[in-house]
């Protein structure tokens, strides 16, 4: 990957992250460090691998992504609206009542998004059903999926896994949000999930891993992957990237913002940290 | 003379084979039903358009969603408990909230799936899918309805849930009958004295029931539900108001069913007594199809007995 487009990423991807705090912070909500942990991944893919229109969002030939990993809406928000898909001003509104932008992403009020997403694991059915019908178009779309990791507990995964390997989807790459979990108590079955990649391996897909923060890990390992089949991407994360104190936080300790808190983290992100900001925030949180 | 049956499955096909050559679109996923298979006529000809995507039920859901998304009109078939149980969070999430047009079909409803008893005989697939607040959902009593309905749905906007009954079925409808509309009812058989308003294979026995009834003096009405949503509301309300009561009949429990839909209409535009003939005692049970439907009190006998004590409780 080229170095000026790499530069170009991280910036983007700096400022979805601060848009990410900012919207949250004004929808006084909670759960950010899920979308900081996808953040990274979403502008890689709106940045230089899905062939996307942002002036013509329904355009017939374009990639498509379905974020199954709902809880990342406001990485998608904040990605999309970075690209030009809809005013960046729309961001305030989330989750409030009329919003274009509800809690999880809905199809028919925002434009960019091909697949509305909320219950958990319905993510790979719905983009067998996408890639099963692009698999002969000439030009043939591609079909992107972004799961979390917990998802991978969901049974209805599985029956997409089957089935998309048993017609060798090679147009279907399914990447998934692996963030470490510091606890069993956080998600009791994800550390069946560890080989991950063997797991997938023995249902016909191919598999590789990268660094989720790293755009040239994520291009390279992508760029590694076979064509004739349907490919894992496995992309490592930390959740609450960005933001050292909310890297250090467990999901349950995250609590809604208010503005002091926002700002605080935005300063965080943003490394303007004055020093007290930490204690701070730690009180906070 | 013995009228002709016919099962719904056929039907399903029939109209499937009938639409695909004017509507390129039409994408055809069973779940191991059987219904398509390479050697059927459809697999013939439309080796590409059809998929049976296994055993996999929550998976059919999505996937005609997704094929649904990417502009394909999508017919999925599975068995009803399955279908309407097994995937209700998918058909929710992934179908009805983003009011997508993929049309279910689900078949093996009911207590005359027989033998294989209690697990096949769905008998609340309409109380789920009726809490589907955009799912239309039609109940055909034969081949020709069920035919005619699957080839309207092709034009629908929004999804559909299409339920059928596994065993063979007589035919109410001549063959060239093609009157059957989302959102309609049939009158089958005019009177002024009780409303008879069933649906799938409880509209035969309500013919029947006719019969005895009309020996008794009393001229019973027999509506054909074939659409449970959107409900012919005027249809059956003006039928109230010229008879004074009712009966409903349905082959599935009473919450939720046909019987709470016109009972709840009743309520709203006229009151009315309302009886119901129905599911009453609980799950099915293997035995033969016949047995299960005099067990469960299916027959026209109870719709008979059902209609006299609606008819005497009345206002006069």
């Amino acid at each position: 990957m080229d170095a000026v487009v790499l530069a170009e990423l991280k910036a983007r991807a700096l400022n979805v992250r601060c848009d990410i705090v900012r919207m949250l912070g004004v929808a006084r909500t909670r759960h950010m460090a899920s979308s900081l942990s996808a953040a990274d991944i979403l502008v890689w893919l709106y940045g230089s691998v899905l062939s996307v229109r942002p002036s013509e969002p329904l355009w017939e030939e374009r990639d498509r992504f379905v974020l199954s990993k709902a809880s990342a809406s406001p990485a998608l928000y904040a990605a999309l609206a970075e690209r030009g898909f809809f005013d960046r001003d729309d961001l305030w509104g989330y989750r409030r009542l009329g919003s274009t932008l509800q809690a999880f992403a809905d199809s028919r009020r925002t434009p960019g998004v091909d697949v509305s997403c909320g219950a958990m694991g319905i993510g790979p059915g719905i983009s067998l059903g996408l890639a099963l019908t692009f698999r002969n178009r000439t030009p043939q779309p591609r079909v992107f999926c972004l799961m979390g990791i917990r998802e991978l507990q969901e049974g209805s995964v599985w029956e997409a896994l089957i089935a998309s390997a048993r017609h060798r989807l090679s147009n279907l790459t399914v990447i998934v949000d692996k963030s470490d979990f510091r606890s069993m108590s956080e998600s009791p079955n994800v550390w069946v999930l560890d080989s991950l990649a063997e797991k997938f391996n023995s249902f016909g897909w191919a598999a590789a891993c990268a660094d989720g923060h790293d755009m040239q890990s994520l291009n390279s390992a992508f760029e590694s992957l076979p064509d004739d089949c349907p490919r894992l991407l496995i992309a490592k994360t930390v959740r609450g990237k960005g933001i050292p104190s909310l890297e250090r936080e467990t999901p349950t300790d995250e609590v809604a913002l208010d503005s002091q808190t926002t700002d605080d983290l935005l300063k965080e992100l943003e490394g303007r940290n004055d020093g007290g900001t930490e204690k701070k925030f730690g009180r906070g949180i | 003379m013995a009228v002709p049956k016919k099962s719904l499955g056929e039907a399903y096909k029939d109209a499937l084979l009938s639409l695909a050559d004017s509507r390129p679109d039409l994408f055809v996923l069973d779940a191991d039903l059987g219904f398509f298979r390479e050697e059927s006529e459809f697999g013939c000809r439309y080796p590409d358009r059809y998929l049976n995507i296994g055993a996999a039920e929550q998976n059919l859901v999505l996937t005609a969603a997704g094929m649904s998304i990417a502009g394909l009109c999508v017919y999925a078939s599975a068995c009803s408990s399955f279908l309407a149980g097994r995937a209700y969070e998918q058909i929710r999430s992934a179908v009805a909230l983003p009011g997508l047009p993929v049309h279910l079909a689900g078949s093996h409803a009911g207590v005359t799936v027989g033998e294989d008893g209690a697990t096949y005989q769905m008998l609340e697939d309409i109380a789920l899918m009726r809490a589907l607040h955009n799912m239309t959902i039609l109940v055909p009593s034969d081949y020709t309805s069920a035919y005619a309905l699957f080839r309207r749905v092709a034009n629908m906007k929004g999804p559909s849930y299409t339920r059928l009954a596994r065993q063979e079925q007589p035919s109410i409808y001549g063959p060239e009958d093609m009157d059957f509309r989302i959102g309609g009812g049939r009158i089958l058989r005019e009177g002024n004295q009780i409303t008879i308003c069933a649906c799938g294979i409880m509209v035969g026995e309500a013919l029947k029931a006719a019969e005895v009834l009309d020996q008794q003096d009393i001229g019973a009405e027999v509506i054909d539900c074939y659409c449970l949503r959107p409900f012919p509301v005027r249809l059956v309300s003006s039928s109230l108001q010229r008879t004074g009561c009712c009966v409903t009949a349905e082959e599935h429990f009473l919450p939720g069913g046909l019987f709470e839909l016109v009972a709840g209409l009743a309520a709203r535009e006229y009151p009315v007594p309302v009886q119901p003939v129905g599911v009453k005692i609980g799950f099915g049970q293997s035995g033969s199809a016949e047995d299960l439907k005099e067990y469960y009190g299916l027959t026209a006998d109870q719709i008979v007995s059902a209609a006299v004590l609606a008819w005497t409780m009345r206002r006069r």
